[in-house]
C-alpha cells in the first residue's frame, strides 16, 4: 500500500516545482528580452506546466502558484505591447488556443483574454464568458479552483459594472453578475468535490485542505457584493436565488456552513430583512445530520450544519442593524421579521429531531437576544418565545443535561436584564412555567438570580398581585419543593438564600395601607410554608414591615374611612401575634421576645392598651418557660425593663402588675451582680422623666435600697468564699443612680443618703477581710465625686442641690 | 490625623434590604483606619462588609445581633483618646443621656459611642463625649419614628477630635461637623 505523502516529501516537491518554474522562466525572460513571440510562448506554456501536479496539498500549490502568477504578470504586460510581439490581441487570443495541455493553454488564454478586454476590441462580457466556459476543461478540483480564482483575479477589475469602462449598450451589471456566479458556482462544485474523492480514513486531512481552499471560493462571493450597479431588485430576484440553489443542492455541509457564513457577512443587512423568508427557507434546508446509510459507508454519523450558529449570526447583524438607526424599525415590522424568524427556528427544532435538547434552547435564546434588542416593547413575542420554550421542554421527560440548563437559566436571565423593572418580567405568563421545568438546585439559582436583580435595580414591587407571582417563581428558596432535602444544604448558602428573601422583603412596598397589608398578608401566606428552618431569617422582616404599616396608620390618623376598612392597627396586631407566635415551633423565644416587645411599644404608641398587655404577657411569658440560660435571661430582663419604662398607655393596674414581675425576676436572677443591676434598673420604671410621666419617688427609692442590699450581700459573699471583697463597682454604680434620682427632684433622696452611701464606698476601699490597706482609687468612684463637685460649682437650682452634699 | 467610621443600627435584614448606595460609594477602603460599630448588624455579611473597609473592626453586641460573641462594651485608645462601645440597649432608661454619663465614667472613657436610638447626636457633658451615629440605614425604631440614614467620621489629631456626621435626607447626602477638644492627655475630663 502506498503510504500517505509525508510533509517531506511534499516539501521536495515543492522545491522541484518551484526549481522547474524558475529554470523555464529564465529561458521565458531571455525570449521576452528578444520579442520572440514563439519561444515566449513554448517557455511559457512549460513553465505553466508545472502546476499540472497533482501532488501538493493546497498550501503547497498555492506557493506554486503565486510564482507562476508574478510571472504571468510580465508576460502580460509583453501581450499588450503589440509592437513588441507584432501580433493583434484577437489573433494572440487564437494563437495561445494551440498550446498543447489544458492547464497552460487556460492560464494563457486568461491572461491574452485580460488583454484583450482593456483593448475594447470586443466586449467584456463575450470574452469573460467564453474564459468563464472554457475553464470548464479542467475537473481536477485544486488545479481548477486555482485556475478559476487566476481568472477572477484578473478579471475583477474589467467587470462591466456601472460606472465602469466597460459598460455599455452591450455590457450590463447582469452580464457581470451572471460571469461572477457562474464561476462561482463552479468553483463551488470543484470545491465539494474534494470531499468525495479517497477514503473515508483520509477525511480529517481532506477537510483541513478544503478548509484552505475556502477562501477562494467565498471570494466571488465577496465581488458579487461589492460590484456596482447590484441593488436590491437584482440581489432579490438572481443574485440571492442562485447562489443559494447552489448552496443547497451540494449538499455538502462544510460548503452550506461556510458560504451560509459568507452571504450574511457580505451582504448588507438591509439586504437580509428584504429577502429574509428566502435565507430562512435555504436555512431549513440544510444538511441534516444523522446516521448514514449501513450498506454504504461504515457507520459514522454524517456532520449536521451548525443551523443554530448560522441562524444566530443572522439574528445578531439584525440585531445590530436595528440598533443602528430608530428608522429602521419599521422595516421589521414590515417584513414581519420576528415572526419569520420564530417560524424558522420552529423547523428547525422540529425537523431536526436529532437535535439535543441544548440545541433547542441555544436557539431560543439568539431569538430572545434579538427580540429583546429589536422589539423590547413586544412583551408579547417575548412570552411567545418562552411559550416554545415550554413546549419543547414539555417534551422531555427530565431535564438533566447541565448544559441546557445553563441556557435556560440565560434564557430566563435575559428579561431580567433588560427590563431592570422586574414588575415586567412578572408579566410574562410563561415566565413561571419554564421554571418549572428546571431542576431543584437551578431553580433556587434562578429565584436568587431573581432577588438580586430585584435588589440591584432597587425596584420595588407594589401590588399583591405581582406580590404572589414572585414569590410563585421564587417557591424554591420559601419552602422545600417535592424532593428537595434540606439537611443536605450547605448551612452558608441556606443562610445566604434566606437572608436574600429576608431583604427581599423590604422592597414590597405600597402607600396605600388597604394594598400594603394584602401585601403582607400574602407575603406571610407563602412563608408560613417555609419550615421551621426558614422561619427564624424570614418571619423578623415581616414583624417589622407590618410594624412600619402600624405607625404609618397611627400617624395618618386613626382609621381610614372606606367601604371596607380591613387595614387598622387593631387588625395588624392580630395578624402579628399569630406570626410570632409560630416562632414557638422552631424555637427561637430569645427573638420572640424581642419582636413580641417591639410589637407592645407599637401598641402602646396606637393606644392600644388590651394589645400592649397582651404582647408583655407573651413576653413574660417565653422569660418564665423558654429562656433558660441565665446570660439569655439577663439581656431579655433588661429589654423588658427597658420597653416596659417606655410605655405610657397602661391604666394603674395593669402597669403594676407587670413591673412587679419585671422587679421579681430582676432580683431572681443567678448572678448577685445581675440582681443587683438589673434592680436598680427597675427604678427607673416608677419615674418617668416626661411631663406627665410616673414619679414614684418612694418606690424608686426601694429599688435603689434593694438593689444596696443585694450588693452588700454580694460583697460578703466574695469575703466568704474568695477571702477578699470585691470590687466596688456595683456601690459606685447605685451611688450615681442616687445621684441621679437626687437631681431630677426625686423628694425621698436627701443628701445624707448620698454621703452615707459615699462613706460606705470609702470604707470598703481602704481595708478588706484581712484589715490590709488597699492603696489604689477606683476611677469610677473617682470621676463620681469629680462630677459631684462639678455640679456643685454650676450655680443656680443645681448648684444649691449640690452644696448640700458634704465631700 | 487618623480616621475613624463610628456607625451601627444597621438591622440588615431585618429591617433594612442593605445600606443605602450613596453611603455605599462612599465608603471606600482604604481611606479609614479603624470602624467601631454599635452592634446590631445583624448578619455576619455585613460583619463581612464592614472589614473590606477597614481591617480593624471593633464591635459591641446589639439585642438582634445574630452573633453572640460580640462583647457587650468595648474600649480601646486611639490617639490621645480613650473610646468606650457599647450598645446601649443595657443602659436604662434608653437614650438618656444621664445615664450615659455614669456609663461614661465606670468605662472611664474620653469618648463613648453607642447606638440603640437609632438617632444622631453629639452630646459633650461634664465627663466628656457622648456620640450616636443613628443607624446607617435608618432603619425604624419604637424610640424614633423620624429615622434617616447617619453615619460619623472622627477625625482625630492630637488633642482634638472633629466629628463629621453624614445624613442622608431626601436623597441628598448631608454633612454636619462638631469640634471636641481634650484640655490634656490625663484621662479626667476637660
Amino acid at each position: 500500500m502506498r503510504r500517505l505523502a509525508g510533509v517531506e516529501d511534499e516539501e521536495k516537491w515543492l522545491a522541484e516545482g518551484i526549481a522547474g518554474i524558475q529554470h523555464t522562466a529564465f529561458f521565458m525572460h531571455r525570449a521576452l528580452d528578444a520579442n520572440n513571440l514563439r519561444e515566449v510562448l513554448k517557455y511559457s506554456a512549460l513553465m505553466l506546466s508545472e502546476l499540472r501536479t497533482s501532488k501538493l496539498s493546497p498550501q503547497k500549490y498555492y506557493d506554486l502558484y503565486m510564482r507562476a502568477f508574478d510571472e504571468l504578470r510580465q508576460l502580460e504586460v509583453f501581450f499588450k505591447d503589440e509592437s513588441r510581439h507584432g501580433l493583434p490581441v484577437v489573433d494572440l487570443y487564437e494563437l495561445v488556443q494551440h498550446a498543447g495541455n489544458i492547464l497552460p493553454r487556460m492560464y494563457l488564454l486568461c491572461t491574452v483574454g485580460s488583454v484583450y478586454i482593456k483593448s475594447k476590441q470586443a466586449p467584456s462580457k463575450d470574452v469573460l464568458k467564453d474564459l468563464v466556459e472554457m475553464c470548464r476543461g479542467v475537473q481536477h478540483p485544486i488545479r481548477g479552483l486555482f485556475l478559476r480564482s487566476y481568472l477572477a483575479q484578473v478579471s475583477r477589475d474589467k467587470l462591466p459594472e456601472i460606472g465602469s469602462e466597460y459598460e455599455g449598450d452591450a455590457n450590463t451589471v447582469m452580464d457581470a453578475v451572471e460571469f461572477v456566479l457562474q464561476n462561482f458556482t463552479e468553483m463551488n462544485k470543484l470545491w465539494v468535490r474534494i470531499q468525495h474523492q479517497g477514503p473515508g480514513t483520509v477525511r480529517e486531512k481532506q477537510e483541513k485542505e478544503r478548509n484552505e481552499l475556502r477562501d477562494l471560493v467565498g471570494k466571488n462571493l465577496h465581488v458579487l457584493g461589492q460590484i456596482e450597479g447590484v441593488d436590491l431588485e437584482m440581489y432579490k430576484e438572481t443574485v440571492l436565488p442562485r447562489v443559494l440553489e447552489q448552496v443547497v443542492n451540494c449538499k455538502d455541509e462544510l460548503a452550506q456552513y461556510y458560504l451560509m457564513e459568507c452571504i450574511i457577512q457580505v451582504f448588507p443587512d438591509e439586504y437580509h430583512l428584504q429577502t429574509l423568508e428566502t435565507l430562512l427557507a435555504a436555512c431549513t434546508q440544510l444538511m441534516v445530520g444523522g446516521l448514514s446509510d449501513l450498506s454504504v459507508l461504515p457507520l459514522t454519523i454524517l456532520p449536521t450544519v451548525d443551523t443554530k450558529i448560522v441562524l444566530t449570526q443572522l439574528m445578531d447583524r439584525l440585531s445590530n442593524y436595528a440598533a443602528s438607526s430608530p428608522d429602521v424599525l419599521h422595516e421589521f415590522l414590515q417584513v414581519e421579521a420576528f415572526a419569520k424568524l420564530s417560524n424558522a427556528i420552529g423547523k428547525v427544532i422540529d425537523t431536526q429531531i436529532e437535535m439535543p435538547i441544548v440545541g433547542a434552547m441555544t436557539l431560543f435564546v439568539s431569538l430572545l437576544t434579538f427580540t429583546l434588542r429589536v422589539h423590547p416593547d413586544r412583551l408579547d413575542y417575548v412570552d411567545q418565545i418562552l411559550g416554545a420554550c415550554v413546549v419543547k421542554l414539555s417534551s422531555v421527560p427530565k431535564l438533566e443535561d447541565a448544559r441546557a440548563m445553563k441556557q435556560v437559566v440565560a434564557l430566563l436571565s435575559a428579561p431580567l436584564e433588560k427590563y431592570n423593572d422586574i414588575v415586567t418580567a412578572l408579566t410574562l405568563s410563561n415566565y413561571p412555567r419554564v421554571m418549572d421545568h428546571l431542576d431543584d438546585g437551578t431553580n433556587k439559582v434562578m429565584a436568587m438570580l431573581i432577588i438580586q436583580s430585584i435588589m440591584k435595580n432597587n425596584s420595588c414591587i407594589s401590588t399583591a398581585d405581582k406580590v404572589e407571582v414572585l414569590f410563585e417563581l421564587i417557591k424554591g428558596l420559601i419552602k422545600d419543593l417535592d424532593g428537595t432535602d434540606t439537611e443536605e444544604l450547605d448551612e452558608e448558602d441556606f443562610q445566604e438564600e434566606q437572608n436574600s428573601v429576608a431583604r427581599l422583603i423590604h422592597m414590597l412596598d405600597n402607600e396605600e395601607p388597604e394594598e400594603m397589608l394584602k401585601i403582607i398578608c400574602v407575603v406571610r401566606k407563602h412563608l408560613m410554608t417555609g419550615g421551621t428552618r426558614r422561619l427564624p431569617f424570614t418571619v423578623p422582616p415581616l414583624v417589622f414591615s407590618a410594624l412600619r404599616l402600624v405607625r404609618q396608620l397611627d400617624s395618618q390618623g386613626g382609621d381610614i374611612t372606606g367601604e371596607e376598612v380591613s387595614a387598622t392597627p387593631r387588625k395588624i396586631f392580630q395578624i402579628l401575634n399569630q406570626t410570632i407566635e409560630v416562632l414557638s415551633s422552631v424555637p427561637c423565644p430569645e427573638l420572640a421576645l424581642r419582636l413580641y416587645l417591639q410589637c407592645a411599644e407599637a401598641a402602646s404608641d396606637c393606644d392600644l392598651e388590651p394589645a400592649a398587655y397582651e404582647f408583655f404577657t407573651q413576653a413574660f411569658i417565653l422569660y418564665e418557660e423558654e429562656i433558660a440560660d441565665s446570660k439569655a435571661q439577663v439581656t431579655a430582663i433588661h429589654l423588658i425593663i427597658g420597653t416596659l419604662q417606655r410605655i405610657n398607655v397602661f391604666g394603674v393596674e395593669n402597669r403594676d402588675t407587670l413591673t412587679h414581675k419585671a422587679t421579681g425576676y430582676s432580683a431572681r436572677l443567678l448572678k448577685k451582680p445581675d440582681q443587683c443591676r438589673a434592680v436598680y434598673a427597675c427604678s427607673h420604671l416608677f419615674w418617668v422623666d416626661d411631663i406627665d410621666g410616673i414619679k414614684d419617688g418612694e418606690r424608686a427609692l426601694l429599688c435603689l435600697r434593694r438593689a444596696l442590699r443585694i450588693a452588700n450581700a454580694a460583697q460578703q459573699m466574695s469575703n466568704a468564699t474568695r477571702g477578699s471583697s470585691g470590687p466596688v463597682t456595683l456601690f459606685v454604680e447605685i451611688l450615681n443612680k442616687y445621684i441621679y434620682f437626687y437631681e431630677k427632684g426625686n423628694p425621698h433622696i436627701t443628701p445624707s443618703d448620698i454621703q452615707s452611701l459615699i462613706e460606705l464606698i470609702n470604707t470598703e476601699m481602704q481595708s478588706d477581710d484581712n484589715g490590709n490597706r488597699r492603696t489604689h482609687s477606683d476611677p469610677f468612684f473617682t470621676s463620681t465625686l469629680r462630677y459631684i463637685r462639678f455640679q456643685k460649682q454650676k450655680g443656680g437650682l443645681i448648684g444649691d442641690k449640690y452644696d448640700l452634699i458634704k465631700l | 490625623m487618623v480616621l475613624v467610621l463610628a456607625l451601627g443600627d444597621l438591622h440588615v435584614p431585618h429591617r433594612a434590604a442593605d445600606l443605602p448606595p450613596k453611603f455605599k460609594s462612599m465608603l471606600v477602603p482604604g481611606k479609614i483606619q479603624h470602624i467601631i460599630c454599635t452592634g446590631n448588624l445583624c448578619i455576619k455579611e455585613i460583619h463581612d462588609y464592614l472589614k473590606t473597609i477597614c481591617p480593624d473592626l471593633h464591635i459591641v453586641r446589639g439585642e438582634f445581633d445574630e452573633d453572640a460573641r460580640y462583647p457587650d462594651t468595648k474600649t480601646l485608645t486611639i490617639g490621645q483618646f480613650k473610646l468606650g462601645l457599647c450598645h446601649g440597649h443595657q443602659v436604662i432608661p434608653w437614650g438618656d443621656l444621664d445615664s450615659l454619663a455614669m456609663l461614661q465614667r465606670q468605662l472611664d472613657v474620653d469618648i463613648l459611642v453607642t447606638g440603640h436610638t437609632h438617632q444622631f447626636t453629639a452630646y459633650k457633658h461634664e465627663g466628656g463625649v457622648v456620640i450616636n451615629p443613628g443607624s446607617a440605614t435608618g432603619a425604624c425604631s419604637s424610640i424614633n419614628q423620624d429615622v434617616n440614614p447617619s453615619f460619623v467620621l472622627m477625625d482625630i489629631d492630637g488633642l482634638r477630635v472633629v466629628v463629621y456626621v453624614y445624613e442622608l435626607i431626601d436623597g441628598e447626602v448631608k454633612v454636619d461637623k462638631i469640634d471636641f477638644k481634650k484640655a490634656s492627655t490625663s484621662t479626667s475630663a476637660p
